[in-house]
Order: C-alpha cells, then structure tokens, then sequence
C-alpha cells in the first residue's frame, strides 16, 4: 500500500498571545474585570513598598484630617492614614479571598472527584451532607459565628474559615458532575485498556480537562469569600484592629462621620469597594463563558 | 422538459483566521421534476455545503459568493429574507443528517406540522390543516395516531420518517435529504428511503440524496454526481457510474467499494484529501491520479459535456467537448 | 492448550425500576471461543439493540456478566490480579467507533500511543518508543511528522482513526475487538483501514472480534460470522456461506435490506412484514425474532435451539428443525479458520 506524501497543509496556529487578545476582544467582560483587577494589584502593591504601614492603625497620625498632598486619602477620627489603611486593607481582603477561595476550592476537588470517580456509598455521603448544607442560609450561620467569638479571636485567619464552612459546597457538587460525566468518556475507557489505574486516570486523563471548571469555581470561591469578608466586616464582625474596608466603613459609621462632615472617611473605602466587588463580578461572569462551552459565543 | 432545479456557478467560501476555503467552487447541476440525483463525496467535499447553500442557511463566516440556485423559475439567491423564509419548506425542503433530533422534543408531532403549515399559509382552517397533517403522516407509513405523539414516543426510524413527511407537507419542488439514513439500521434504512422514494413520486418532487454510501446511491437515485474539493467531478447516470466511470477519482471510488466477487481485495484511494485552505494547483485532484498529464498541474479543467449528457471535468476529456 | 478467550454461556441482564423491577436481556446465554495458535477473524454481526456492544464491553472486562463466565486462557477476568491482570490488559485490545472520543483534547495524539508504551514497558528507551511510534504510523498510511505532535481537533477523522489502528499496531494483542471501526469513516478510507486490521491478522497472529452492523465489510475481512439480534444468536458460521446462502429469516431480511453497491442487485426482495419500529412490545419468551417474521409458527413461542444446517453454518429457527441440534457451547465447532 503506497503512501502518497502530500505537502501537508501548514496548520498555522496564532501564537499565544494573539488568541489571547482575541478572546479578550470578544469577551469584553473578563477583559475590564481584568483590567481593573490589575490596577487595584499595583496600587496595592506600590502602597505595600512605598508606605509606612504602621500609619494604618489608629494612633499613628494627625486624626481628622481632609485629604490632601500629605495624606491623599485623609485620615480618620483614630488617628489613621487612610491611604495606607486601603493599601493594607486591600491586601488583607486579597489574603482572605485567596485563602477562602483556595480552601473552598480545594475542597471542592478533592471531595468531588472521590464523590464521582468512587461511586457507592461515599458518594452518597458526600452528595447528601452538600445537598443538606446547601440551602442553611450562609450569612446568618456566619453572622452567628463570628458574633460568638471573643474579639480577640477574630482575625483575618478565622474570618476566612468561617466563610469556608459553608461555602464548599458548591465547588463539591460542580466538580462533582464534571468528573462524572469525564469518566464516561471513552478515553477514559482508552486510559484503561493501555493499562492505566484508578488514580492515573484521575490525575492524567481527567484533572487536566477540568482545569477550565477549575479555575471558574476558583474566582468564584474567591469572589463569593471577599464578598462575605465585606458584610461580615460592614457589620462590625470583622477583625477590628485591621483595616479591612468593610471595618472602616463600619466605623465611619459608628462614628457618623457624615454628620460631622468627614465625608473621606467613608467614602473612599466604599468606592475601592464597589471596584473591588465589580471587577471580580465581571471576572467571575467572563470565567463562566470560557468555562461553560455552550454559552461561549462562537467566533 | 422543463427542469425544475437549476444552479449555476455557485460559489461559497469560509473565511478563517488561516485564510479562505472555498467550500464549494463554481457548481452547476440541473433536474427535472420526479428525478433523484446523488450528491457523493468524502467529507470536506462540499456537499453538506452545498445543501445549505441551497436553502440559504449558510451562516458567518460562511458566505455565498456568486451563482443561482433556480428552483421552478424563481432564483433563491434573488429573494428578500421574508421571501426565502416562505420558499423554505414550500417550493424547496430540506431534511437535515440527525433529522430525528431536530424534532422539538416538547411539542407533539402533530402541532410541529401544524405550525410548519401556518408559517406559510395563513388560510386554510384548522381542520383542513389538520386532515393535510394525518394525510402526510399516511403516505410515510405511519398511523394517525403519531399525530398526538412526542418525539421520544418514536423510534428512529419512525422519528426520520417524520420529519419526511414534514418536509413534504407543503408539497415542494426539490427536497434535499442530507444523509438521511446514516443513524438507521439497515433494515430501517431501506424502509425510510422506500418512503422517500414513494412520497417522491405521489408529489412529483425532485431529490438530491446526499451521502458517501455508494450502496445506497446504486439502489435508489437515477443520476450520481462526485464531488471533490469543492468541484463536481463527474456528473453521469447511475448506471454509467457503476459501470464505466470516467473521472479517475470517480473510478478509484468504484473501484474501492467492497462486493460479493472480489472478497479480500482491498483498493484504497492513495494519499489524503487536500484542506480546503492549501488546495493544489489546477485539478484539484492531480496529486492522487493515477492518469495525472502536466497540464494538470496548472490548469483547473473546465467542466465538459461529453455524449450521453455526462458532465466530467477532467483534462482527458476536456478536448471532446 | 487452552484457549484464548471463552464465553462460557454469558447472560447480561440490565433491570431497572424501583417497584417494578423491568429487565431487558442484552445477552442470552451466548458461548464463544477462540483459540490461540490459529488467528481468526470472527464478525459478530446485529443491528443496535442486538447485543454487540455489550458483547464487546463484556469480553473487554468492563462490565461483568450476570451469569455465566468469561475465561482468559483458562482463567475468570474478572478474578484476575495483579501482573495476571496486567497481561489480560496488554493482550486484550480494542479499536473503537468514534475516532474523536478516544482522544484526550488535552494531549497531543501522540499521548494515546506513549501510555501504553510507557504502562506495559513496550519499549526501553525513548527512542525505541519513538521508533515504535513511526513503524506504527508508517504501516497505516500516515506520515509521523504530520500527525505527532497535533492535537486531535487538527486531524481528520480519517486520521484519527488510523492513529487508534497504529496503536493497536504497537500494542500487538493477541485479541483485539473492533467495534465498528470503519462505520465514521469515509468510503474511501475503509479500505485501507480494513486491510491493516487483516494485515494484522495475517501478518502478527492476532485474532480479531469485528462487530459491525455493515455485513458489506464484515464479508471481506471476516473468516466467520455470528449473526445476533436482540441477545440471541440467530445464525453463524462460515462469512461466505452465511452471506451468500442466508437460511434464518432474520438473516435473509439483513441481507435483503443491504444496499449493494451494484446496479444489478437490487434491495427489497423480502418483504418486511411487520415493520420493527411499531413494535411496542417485544417477545420476551420464544425465538426473538418471532414477531417481525414472515414464516413464523406456534412453535416458535419456545425458543429455539441451533440447528447445524452443515459442516460451517448453523440457524436457531424451527423451519430446520429435522437437523441436528447442536449445544450453545459448541457453537465455535462451526467456525472455521
């Protein structure tokens, strides 16, 4: 049988980067979540290098005070720098969301791949604790939780933690169904004839075509983690000491800063809020769209 | 005799990141009412493309370049998208590969007939639509009850044999089956296309059966035409083909079917087909042929008619016209 | 000598339902063997619902009989451990319909022929798996520099395909199960297909199961047939004489209904009489085929026992009852080599 070698056609692949700008350009969403993202990382990050981050906690400077070239952000009724204490509060809520987020996500894997991958009743363990956790309404367990502590407890550690125990469920279950529709696939059944096991398969065949899924249920841990660090510290749950946006807020209001005219106060804090909440929104609905095919819009 | 189908020259393209395919490549085809004509190739030979073209379903980055697709006097290409929407179904129906799973699966049959009745034609009352219904569900061999059925109450070969007699409910010229039978067993393959077949004749269509089962070609279509790249290649009665292919690829396509005389010979077709996207030079064909001439390489080979209304486009035979 | 593979009266049943338990027969009491020293090719032939891909997840060990054994060389699969089962794995091969579900989207192609290299220790270094990789590829038509290192979306299903024979190539079994290999692929490739997997035959003593519902192919490259239809076998023996010389009803309707492609035969000569999709309700006792047949009986209510019509063909069906009948588990007696 003679092989006939035809010049095969150049596959021209674009490089890397030009799929990526593409996929940006018709995904506009992720691309200004992104964006925003990556400003409020290299304000942090500069703030992180250039400041003295003692002035975050009370006591450390001149109180009251407006904005101005000295103290960009003002300061606060406890003698803070408001400039730093966003720059420390953002990166204290970009440690909880991660530390949250990873946990969850984590979690979520290890559990859902057991859960699909085994079967049995260890599926139907895992499967039934999730669907019975799943509706207990999270903010008020949380709301209950944390307003048991002792205040001393409360850091940002434990916050994270808190925000965790019923937040894993989710990443469980996704996965979960994932995995179970995976191992139907016929390579799977390939895997196995070529002499693979159990754990081979999980880790070679299936993990890696689950990245995307992943990744999505990740920002979305991550998002739905900052979010709760917000309302947990808005109501003055929060470690109090530190200077998470949500505590500033809660305090400018305790101390009615409005009334008495420190309108920096609050504002500023609410603001980096809405930008940190919008940008992560918008990066969490464009993961969805590249992880779930079928919303995809096609090129 | 008038015929009731005519294209000419059409010409559809993909523009891609890597550059432009022309799916199909200036095709003409003729056809009376009542004849079946196959439409053959492998896959990446345009003639799904073609189907689409035809009923102007071609979507981006697909565009229709050039050429008519005549259907009882009216070209398609001419009419407004209103107008194209009453011609689908009416004067041209098409019923897609996996037609079975084109079929809502929440509505009943009966009110899917229904609806494709009064998208066309506002006047008839219900029960005269009604009684066209069962009557169409009749002449496929299926009983009236199908009418209140869902979908997934049928089996296969009941399902494609509905969407048969949707497509025929409005009694069009050109009905264009595109591999209709691929999903089916054997045995229910021969009962849909003897289905086809006798819908065909009671309304006078015409069919384009397209597909890659040469088998399938020899029982039941009259006229085969190859397609290749884009092109047709040869374009005969079913009996010329089966019997003395001229076109060098249409002959190694004979030559490879399998039959009851030469068991254990195997005549496979060297070599690949091209992509669309870095065709040869000339004929498209010429890599692979076993007669390939130097103008081969250069020159795209015009289509020529040689006697007994065959239509070849092949250098060898391009002098004859 | 035992022999390589054997299904001893293999029954799967699958039943569903909580209250009700309602159970369908995929398999009913089938038995098969296949030697070691003559390579064969055996077709197991049947529409969908006949059975064969059942068969084919059976005698792949992937789903366990419900009654009955599956015994490699001599030994229960499903009991096998260890380096036993490591060996059942290596000699046990498949070739499967869909080229593209067989791919890991994540890998390049080349991943579906290093992991079997690399699990049964084909090769001992990466150059001999490499140069594994290109004999492979060579023999099936393929260039190795056009297809390594591709993913499996920038192939064609020809492609594709001939990359899960390559593997079989590597791997050489002892038994390899193709289940439908040609029926996604072009007219024109199906020939150079169908020849690699006689080449292996001929060439490296495998013996191959091609289940197919294409009776066309399965007379080119098969040696002998079983012809099965909702669980039961309904005829088997010599590809030639079962194909050309039909006894079992069932048997001549598939045959009837194949559109051949040759203008002088024409399909349709046998009517059929009841036509299968109306069928709410199948026969769950007697010959299974007894409610689509035109010749059917009283007696057909029992189930009818094989037949052995001569040396190389045998039909479970009452119209040959003066002949011997033969037991289930002789059944491979009729199969010539």
């Amino acid at each position: 049988m003679t092989t006939v070698s035809l010049a095969q056609p150049e596959i021209i692949q674009p490089s890397r980067l030009t799929l990526i700008f593409r996929y940006m350009r018709r995904n506009k969403g992720l691309a200004v979540g992104l964006f925003i993202l990556l400003l409020l990382v290299i304000f942090t990050v500069y703030g992180t290098a250039t400041a003295d981050l003692k002035h975050a906690y009370p006591i450390t400077v001149k109180s009251k005070q407006p904005p101005s070239w000295e103290f960009p952000l003002g300061t606060d009724f406890f003698g803070r720098d408001l400039y730093v204490a966003m720059v420390v509060g953002l990166k204290e809520t970009a440690l909880i969301g991660l530390l949250a987020g990873g946990l969850g996500t984590m979690v979520g894997v290890v559990l859902g791949f057991i859960s699909a991958y085994f079967g049995g009743w260890l599926d139907m363990i895992i499967k039934g604790i999730c669907q019975i956790l799943t509706p207990i309404p999270a903010l008020l367990i949380q709301i209950i939780i944390a307003g048991s502590l002792d205040k001393r407890d409360v850091t940002i550690y434990t916050m994270a933690f808190v925000v965790v125990l019923l937040a894993w469920m989710g990443p469980t279950l996704v996965i979960r169904a994932q995995v179970l529709t995976m191992k139907e696939r016929q390579f799977v059944s390939v895997a196995k004839l070529s002499g693979m096991g159990d754990l081979g398969i999980i880790f070679s065949e299936i993990l890696p075509n689950l990245l995307p899924f992943i990744a999505a249920s990740f920002v979305n841990q991550v998002f739905y983690a900052v979010f709760a660090s917000f309302y947990l510290a808005v109501l003055g749950l929060g470690p109090l000491r530190e200077p998470l946006l949500g505590n500033t807020i809660w305090a400018a209001q305790g101390q009615s800063a409005f009334f008495n005219n420190w309108w920096w106060w609050p504002l500023f804090p609410a603001l980096a809020l809405v930008l940190v909440l919008g940008s992560l929104a918008l990066i969490n609905m464009g993961m969805d769209e590249l992880a779930n095919p079928r919303v995809r819009k096609t090129e | 005799m008038t015929p009731v189908l005519q294209i000419k020259n059409l010409q559809v393209s993909y523009y891609t990141d890597a550059g432009r395919a022309r799916a199909l490549d200036g095709v003409d085809l003729t056809l009376t009412a009542g004849e079946k004509l196959g439409l053959v190739g492998e896959s990446g030979s345009g003639k799904s493309t073609m189907a689409l073209a035809m009923m102007r379903m071609i979507k981006p980055p697909g565009r229709i370049e050039g050429g008519q697709v005549i259907v009882d006097g009216t070209d398609l290409m001419t009419l407004s998208d209103q107008t194209m929407l009453k011609a689908r179904l009416s004067k041209i129906a098409y019923i897609p590969q996996g037609a079975m799973n084109s079929l809502n699966p929440v509505t009943r049959i009966g009110a899917q007939m229904v609806d494709a009745i009064k998208a066309h034609d506002e006047g008839s009352s219900r029960a005269d639509i009604d009684r066209r219904c069962k009557l169409a569900l009749e002449s496929v061999d299926l009983s009236s009850s199908v009418f209140k059925m869902y979908a997934h109450e049928l089996s296969g070969g009941m399902k494609q044999r509905a969407c048969i007699a949707i497509s025929i409910l409005l009694k069009p010229k050109v009905i264009i089956a595109d591999e209709p039978t691929s999903a089916l067993d054997v045995v229910t393959q021969r009962q849909v296309m003897e289905t086809i077949d006798r819908v065909q004749k009671q309304i006078g269509a015409a069919v384009i059966l397209i597909g890659h089962d040469m088998g399938l070609m020899a029982q039941f279509v009259d006229k085969v035409a190859v397609m290749y790249t884009g092109r047709i290649m040869e374009l005969c009665s079913v009996r010329d083909m089966f019997t003395d292919p001229k076109h060098p690829y249409a002959q190694a396509l004979i030559r490879s079917l399998p039959n009851l005389e030469n068991k254990g010979v195997f005549n496979g077709i060297p070599g690949m087909a091209p992509a669309l996207l870095q065709l040869p030079g000339g004929c498209a064909f010429h890599p692979r042929c076993s007669k390939v001439m130097e103008n081969c390489k250069t020159q795209r080979p015009p289509s020529t008619t040689i006697s007994g209304g065959r239509i070849l486009e092949c250098h060898l035979y391009s002098e004859k016209a | 000598m035992s022999d390589l593979l054997e299904f001893k009266n293999v029954t799967k049943t699958y039943s569903h339902g909580l209250l009700s338990r309602v159970s369908t027969t995929a398999l009913n009491n089938v038995s098969l063997k296949l030697e070691t020293e003559q390579p064969t090719i055996m077709t197991v032939a049947g529409e969908s619902g006949s059975g064969k891909t059942t068969l084919a997840m059976l005698l792949l060990g992937f789903i366990e009989p419900t009654s009955g054994q599956i015994l490699y060389k001599g030994k229960n699969i499903h009991a096998l451990r260890g380096e036993e089962r490591m060996m059942f794995r290596r000699e046990v091969q498949a070739v499967f319909q869909d080229p593209f579900a067989v791919l890991n989207p994540f890998y390049t192609v080349d991943h579906l022929l290093t992991v079997p290299i690399a699990r049964f220790k084909l090769a001992k270094s990466k150059n001999e798996a490499r140069d594994k990789m290109y004999e492979a590829l060579t023999a099936v038509g393929l260039r190795p520099g056009d297809v390594l290192g591709r993913f499996p979306h920038q192939l064609s299903g020809g492609q594709r395909q001939r990359i899960n024979v390559a593997r079989a190539l590597v791997l050489r079994p002892k038994l390899l199960v193709a289940d439908e290999p040609v029926s996604m692929v072009d007219a024109s490739l199906r020939a150079n297909i169908l020849e690699t997997l006689r080449g292996l035959q001929k060439n490296y003593g495998v013996s191959i199961i091609y289940i197919t519902h294409d009776l066309t192919t399965a007379y080119h490259i098969a040696n002998s047939i079983v012809v099965l239809y909702r669980g039961a076998v309904m005829e088997a023996g010599a590809v030639d004489t079962v194909i050309k010389t039909p006894q079992h009803p069932y048997t001549r309707l598939l045959i009837d209904s194949i559109p051949w492609p040759d203008i002088n035969r024409r399909w349709g000569e046998t009517a059929i009489k009841v036509r299968e999709s109306d069928l709410s309700d199948h026969p769950s006792v007697g010959c299974r085929f007894s409610s689509r047949c035109p010749l059917v009986m009283e007696k057909c209510k029992q189930s009818p026992p094989l037949f052995r019509l001569s040396e190389h063909q045998a039909a479970s069906c009452y119209l040959y009852e003066q002949n011997p009948a033969i037991d289930p588990e002789k059944l491979s007696e009729l199969l010539p080599v």
